[in-house]
């Protein structure tokens, strides 16, 4: 085990948590006005009508995929039952559908992007900056998929990249696994933790606020002016307090 | 028995002149900001003609409001919690900007700087949202007056329910003018279609506001809504809507576009409500009963037990005197004369009308017969059928009885004060034909024809204890907001990490104030520094900065005091 070794599978996938979650809670304090999901739909539909559903589409089944085979440990599974040639016969066969969807949607939605003046107009950096590391992350990921399951016949992350992944939550780390997985699937991973760290402070913020209440809420929601809660201040700078004179005269 | 305020508002479409005022200074109070240049929380349509945006009441396109389901619930007409939940991703139902229309403004700089030529320099209209040039081919008030004839008035989705005779004449002989801003529904389907809950009703006085900070830009509202009356911005990605001025309401003022009406049309007041019964009245199976349900719903401020339950549920006293003088309660319940818009919505609207008798009159008048004699009004309103059954399936879902009480009360009312007028002996009769007494209409008459400014606007200012909540008191420093100068802070506005549209609201009146300011004394359309390709042109009135949220005193030092109106130019017009 090296120094890269640690860096790579340790110190760098907890930095990238460390923003992630730090990142969102500062953003959610500093910026809840600019948490949105900035939709285009009003610019145009057509083109958004399929590249937006099966993009996301696309993306939940890929994050179902990558819960099941991630956390769940390949003895559960085997314990009920399921031999590892049916795990990923089934694993290769819906990831690569849903990493197609996926692929096609972020495809059919990026040449919107381009092609629509309205929709190119209203793209910031960041937005561009997002695709780049959003698209190496999927691009690379169906790669592994097709490429290491279905012409090289078949990896098994399961014995090493898995384990990996669930060591980083036990806070016991263990980056040895990781030497033995295949380049591909270690570039996957860097990727996906850089766009991880990168999250927060892009549009992609909008997955954290997917309203799942809504599906128990009364339709009609009532509020009270007298119980309006004071707004929250900025960043972590906490409740305001009122100017004193050293205050002001050193802020100039 | 729960019972809750509703601040309401009543317009005289008879004394609409479509003069636009209302729309303007709403424009200029509440949108004249970038993303959203196409948005009018008021608007004033042409009857008959589409509408804004285009074609908005043809429901079974745009599947707004509720319906009723076969078990006699409600749901939203697009579909209940499920339905919304797989359709999050592209909304099946949204209105497009070729809809509403493309904003644009006018390359006004070239005036001046185009090089010496033969030819006068034109200021090409330029698309707000690309930047680039545009063709303009449709806007707010395209079809103004009936602009563009019988093609344009065609596609008039309520014309479309009445027969093809009726319809045929009525293009050539009727007109009238129609302002709508967002109805403040007491069964609101903007706020069940929000996913994120943003969209709420205030609990205090019923106004439907969208949360800024919860807004999560799902755009389920505006197909929700059936008026079409909740806007997206699309520089913020936020849904927007008519505040119904609640800054100003909380103080006791009237709404902008109330106090600025040249025709003094509007009336503002409370109504009490039984909020347990909305429900089920909206539920109502009849489409044509639902404006009875609804006017079922609200609650005589003057009966002791409903003044008894109002205290109790802590509506404090002043806020049922205000109700007992209310000039809503009184057009709706008293003199029977205000409408619902559209109750077929099942929505509960709460901002009503007294429909227009100027087209039954003018019809007398063009025929050669007396325009004001009671015999011959109440004739022509049953002879007319044409603008009755208009009217009726704008009002109250095509049942033309209530349309034809009330034009008779107001034809009632013309002819009754006009031998007052004239020094005739008054004719008991004419009040008792309609049901009514000589006193009430002379009540009637006074409200609706000189009522001053404290009659037809009886608002309760919202309680001192709540005073320093209350956006337009300035007990607090009004440049305290999120990072406004009295914060020391950078502002949200162009200078957050994630751009413009990052960071927390700035309130409304200090961007307005400052983008107008703004507006007024740059001396270029493209502010320096702007990246090139975003449209430098988006701000509403194309010069100045686009994102002068924060008040900058002028380099040079001119015109320190904020208030001077600048430098003037020719070039600062609005489109």
């Amino acid at each position: 085990m090296n120094t890269v070794h640690v860096l790579l599978w340790v110190v760098y996938p907890y930095l990238a948590i460390t923003i992630l979650i730090g990142g969102l809670i500062w953003r959610y304090r500093y910026d809840k006005f600019g948490w949105t999901t900035r939709s285009t739909q009003l610019y145009e539909t057509a083109l958004l009508r399929w590249g937006s559903p099966l993009f996301h589409f696309g993306v939940l089944m890929v994050l179902i995929g990558h819960v099941v085979g991630l956390l769940i440990p390949k003895s559960w599974t085997e314990a009920v039952g399921i031999t590892e040639h049916n795990y990923h016969f089934m694993a290769v066969f819906i990831g690569t559908v849903a990493g197609f969807c996926t692929l096609a949607g972020m495809v059919i939605l990026i040449a919107r992007r381009r092609f629509t003046g309205p929709v190119f107009a209203a793209t910031t950096r960041n937005d561009k900056a997002m695709y780049v590391f959003l698209a190496a992350v999927i691009v690379l990921g169906l790669w592994n998929t097709v490429r290491g399951n279905i012409t090289e016949g078949g990896y098994d992350y399961r014995a090493d990249l898995s384990p990996w992944f669930r060591s980083l939550f036990y806070f016991r780390p263990d980056p040895e696994l990781m030497t033995s997985v295949p380049i591909g699937f270690q570039l996957h991973v860097v990727a996906a933790f850089a766009l991880f760290a990168f999250w927060p402070f892009t549009r992609l913020v909008h997955a954290f606020s997917a309203p799942i209440g809504y599906v128990t809420r009364p339709y009609v929601v009532y509020r009270s002016y007298g119980t309006r809660p004071r707004p929250s201040r900025p960043g972590w700078e906490g409740p305001p307090t009122l100017p004193t004179r050293s205050s002001s005269r050193g802020r100039k | 028995m729960r019972v809750m305020a509703q601040m309401a508002m009543v317009m005289n479409l008879d004394k609409c002149i479509g003069c636009h005022t209302c729309s303007v200074t709403c424009k200029q109070a509440w949108t004249n900001r970038s993303g959203v240049e196409y948005v009018w929380f008021n608007n004033v349509e042409t009857r008959p003609g589409q509408g804004y945006p285009r074609t908005y009441e043809n429901q079974q396109r745009w599947q707004g409001g509720w319906v009723r389901t076969r078990s006699g619930r409600l749901k939203p007409r697009s579909g209940g919690r499920l339905k919304r939940m797989f359709t999050i991703f592209a909304n099946p139902k949204l209105p497009s900007m070729q809809d509403y229309y493309e904003p644009w403004t006018y390359d006004y700089e070239h005036l001046i700087t185009a090089p010496s030529s033969d030819d006068i320099p034109v200021a090409r209209p330029k698309s707000l949202l690309t930047g680039e040039d545009m063709k303009i081919t449709w806007s707010a008030n395209w079809d103004d007056s009936l602009a563009g004839g019988n093609e344009i008035t065609a596609g008039d989705p309520v014309l479309a329910k009445v027969s093809e005779q009726v319809r045929q004449e009525y293009e050539k002989t009727f007109m009238f003018f129609l302002p709508r801003i967002c109805e403040h529904c007491l069964n609101p389907s903007c706020a069940a279609s929000c996913p994120s809950g943003a969209i709420y009703k205030r609990s205090e006085d019923g106004i439907v506001l969208v949360d800024q900070d919860r807004c999560r830009g799902w755009r389920m509202c505006i197909t929700g809504c059936p008026y079409k009356k909740v806007y997206f911005n699309h520089r913020t990605g936020k849904a927007e809507k008519c505040t119904f001025c609640f800054p100003r309401i909380e103080i006791g003022q009237p709404t902008i576009c109330s106090e600025t009406c040249v025709g003094r049309l509007r009336y503002l007041g409370l109504l009490l409500y039984d909020s347990d019964r909305v429900a089920e009245a909206a539920a109502t199976e009849s489409e044509q009963d639902l404006y009875a349900a609804q006017r079922s719903v609200f609650l005589d401020p003057h009966d002791p037990t409903v003044v008894a339950a109002a205290r109790a549920g802590g509506i404090p006293d002043d806020w049922i005197e205000a109700a007992q003088q209310s000039p809503i309660w009184d057009l709706i319940m008293k003199y029977e004369v205000a409408l619902p818009l559209h109750p077929e919505y099942r929505t509960m609207p709460m901002v009503w009308y007294i429909p227009p008798l100027s087209p039954v009159v003018d019809v007398l008048r063009d025929t050669g017969h007396d325009g004001e004699e009671a015999g011959n009004l109440f004739g022509a309103i049953d002879a007319l059928r044409i603008p009755i059954d208009y009217l009726a399936e704008l009002f109250t879902a095509g049942d033309p009885a209530p349309v034809r009480a009330a034009l008779d009360r107001l034809a009632a009312m013309r002819a009754y004060q006009r031998r007052g007028n004239l020094g005739e002996t008054p004719d008991d009769d004419i009040p008792a034909s309609v049901g009514m007494t000589s006193d009430e209409m002379d009540d009637m008459y006074r409200l609706l024809a000189v009522a001053k400014y404290e009659q037809r606007y009886v608002i309760p200012a919202a309680h001192a204890e709540d005073a320093h909540r209350l956006e337009k008191i300035a007990t607090e420093c009004s440049l305290d907001y999120e990072g406004g100068p009295g914060m020391g802070g950078g502002g949200p506005y162009g200078q957050g990490p994630f751009g413009e549209a990052s960071g927390t609201p700035v309130p409304i009146q200090v961007e307005t104030f400052d983008a107008q300011r703004s507006r007024q004394r740059a001396d270029s359309l493209t502010e320096a520094g702007d990246p090139a390709q975003r449209a430098n042109l988006i701000d509403a009135g194309g010069a100045g900065s686009r994102t002068g949220a924060r008040p900058q005193k002028d380099p040079a030092g001119e015109g320190g005091d904020v208030t001077g109106p600048g430098v003037l130019d020719i070039n600062r017009d609005q489109p």
